[in-house]
């Protein structure tokens, strides 16, 4: 499965970076990294991570 | 949202039998803390503004079944039934008690019309339409709703005082000193401040409008002038329809660890209205109005239903660091665990005196870190500090303390 963020909303709050760290993290300037392909097993941990946008930027591919 | 993150997260904990929500607005759950920042300051129509609040939801929620515009009259938790104010009764076999709070509305004499609260996506949408370049606004309160919505409307031009009814902005939030620098700040940046004042009554000066609010008088004598004003002095649990369970409702909800509901079967709490027994400040039960909350508590409250229904595993005592976050003139507010608890601060970086230049603090109580707040730095900054809760502070000021994980 594939997630993508909208830089567009991004804020770079980091919370996505707490609740899934193997797909999403903070580089050294703070801006936000993350690895668009992960397993079908970590769905729970991406749509955490979904959840805990305060900015709502985060999406499955082909949801949006 | 409380709401449907909790039902989402029962999906996801197994349980695959019907599952309702039942909400008093006409929408369906969305995202409020545009409301005091963004969608003031917009000029979108309001179907606009409600699609860009809409939280997404989960495949998973395809399944439910919506009752919008409904609101729950009264319960029967021993009988597992609700009743709804149309009076039509519904049984449960489990019960999620996410009916939030609202606003408190200040219980002085005087006119009624004119005065505006924030909560819902129309009272947002009401309030902007009345923030026009000039326009006197007298905001009472400052909290983030109270700092957030005075910001708002100076930067949309109006003649903006501000009514502090508290120790000083943010200070439930942010404790004494930083919110002393947050009012020289918030001065700096043009509100007029009444600090440590509170309002007694409402003025009318309209003969034939005497419902109308034309300004406030404060506890010292001042009089001041307004056509609008807009009240941010903190919330009121929706639990009056829990009543005649036998249940503590003294503060919202009372609930265990699991946040179950005390004295109840197959009930659960989460969101505002949760009143937990918070690790973060020492076991002491206490409800957390952080958007934050509403998910993290979900997450352990549906796994505590569903286990309590199908005698699954009991999910872990909530333990969630707390976490908050509030945009003011466009500088970002951003904290974790519970500084308020904390009984001494210091600065990290930065200097209280200027926070609009970046400034980060450490909360401490007894020698070690119980909250952390950055004003205007990247979040990045925060996540760095946050393995440091807990902790003592001297880790933290040590410069040989280079790895933190």
């Amino acid at each position: 499965m594939k997630v993508w963020v909208d830089r567009n909303i991004c804020d770079n709050h980091g919370q996505c970076a707490i609740a899934a760290p193997e797909n999403f993290w903070l580089d050294a300037e703070g801006v936000l990294q993350y690895k668009e392909d992960f397993p079908d097993s970590d769905l729970e941990y991406i749509e955490d991570a979904m959840d805990v946008c305060p900015v709502q930027a985060i999406f499955l591919k082909g949801e949006q | 949202m409380a709401g449907l993150r909790t039902a989402e997260q029962i999906r996801s904990a197994g349980w695959h039998d019907e599952v309702v929500l039942i909400g008093d607005e006409a929408h369906p759950p969305y995202n409020r803390p545009p409301l005091s920042k963004e969608v003031l300051s917009s000029q979108q129509h309001p179907e606009e503004a409600l699609s860009a609040v809409l939280l997404r939801q989960r495949a998973s929620a395809a399944s439910f079944t919506f009752r919008l515009g409904q609101s729950v009259a009264a319960c029967n938790l021993a009988g597992q039934r609700v009743t709804l104010s149309t009076g039509e009764r519904l049984s449960y076999d489990g019960l999620v008690v996410a009916t939030g709070i609202r606003p408190r509305r200040l219980a002085v004499p005087g006119p009624t019309s004119g005065r505006y609260v924030v909560r819902t996506l129309e009272d947002a949408l009401a309030l902007r339409q009345q923030l026009r370049p000039g326009t006197k606004v007298l905001v009472i309160g400052c909290g983030f709703i109270g700092c957030e919505v005075a910001a708002s409307a100076l930067s949309l031009g109006c003649d903006v005082q501000l009514v502090e009814g508290s120790h000083g902005p943010m200070h439930r939030a942010l404790g004494a000193t930083v919110a002393t620098a947050m009012r020289h700040w918030l001065t700096r940046r043009g509100l007029q401040i009444h600090a440590g004042r509170g309002v007694v009554e409402f003025l009318a000066h309209f003969p034939d409008r005497l419902n109308q609010v034309s300004g406030a008088r404060l506890d010292d004598g001042t009089k001041l002038e307004a056509e609008i004003v807009v009240e941010a002095v903190g919330s009121l649990p929706n639990a009056e329809w829990l009543y005649g369970n036998s249940l503590d409702l003294s503060d919202g909800v009372l609930v265990d660890e699991h946040l179950r509901v005390r004295g109840a079967q197959h009930a659960v709490a989460v969101g505002d209205i949760a009143r937990y027994p918070d690790p973060w400040t020492g076991g002491v039960p206490r409800r957390v109005e952080h958007w934050q909350g509403a998910i993290d508590t979900a997450k352990t409250a549906a796994r505590s239903l569903v286990a309590g229904l199908t005698g699954g595993q009991v999910p872990p005592p909530y333990a969630s660091i707390p976490s908050f976050w509030s945009d003011v003139f466009g500088t970002r507010v951003q904290g974790l665990g519970v500084p308020h608890f904390g009984t001494a601060t210091e600065v990290l970086e930065g200097s209280l005196e200027t926070p609009e230049a970046g400034v980060a603090i450490a909360y401490t109580r007894e020698g070690y870190v119980v909250g952390l707040v950055t004003i205007a730095l990247p979040p990045a900054r925060l996540m760095e500090l946050r393995p440091h809760l807990g902790h003592p502070l001297s880790d933290l000021l040590s410069p040989l303390q280079l790895t933190t994980t």
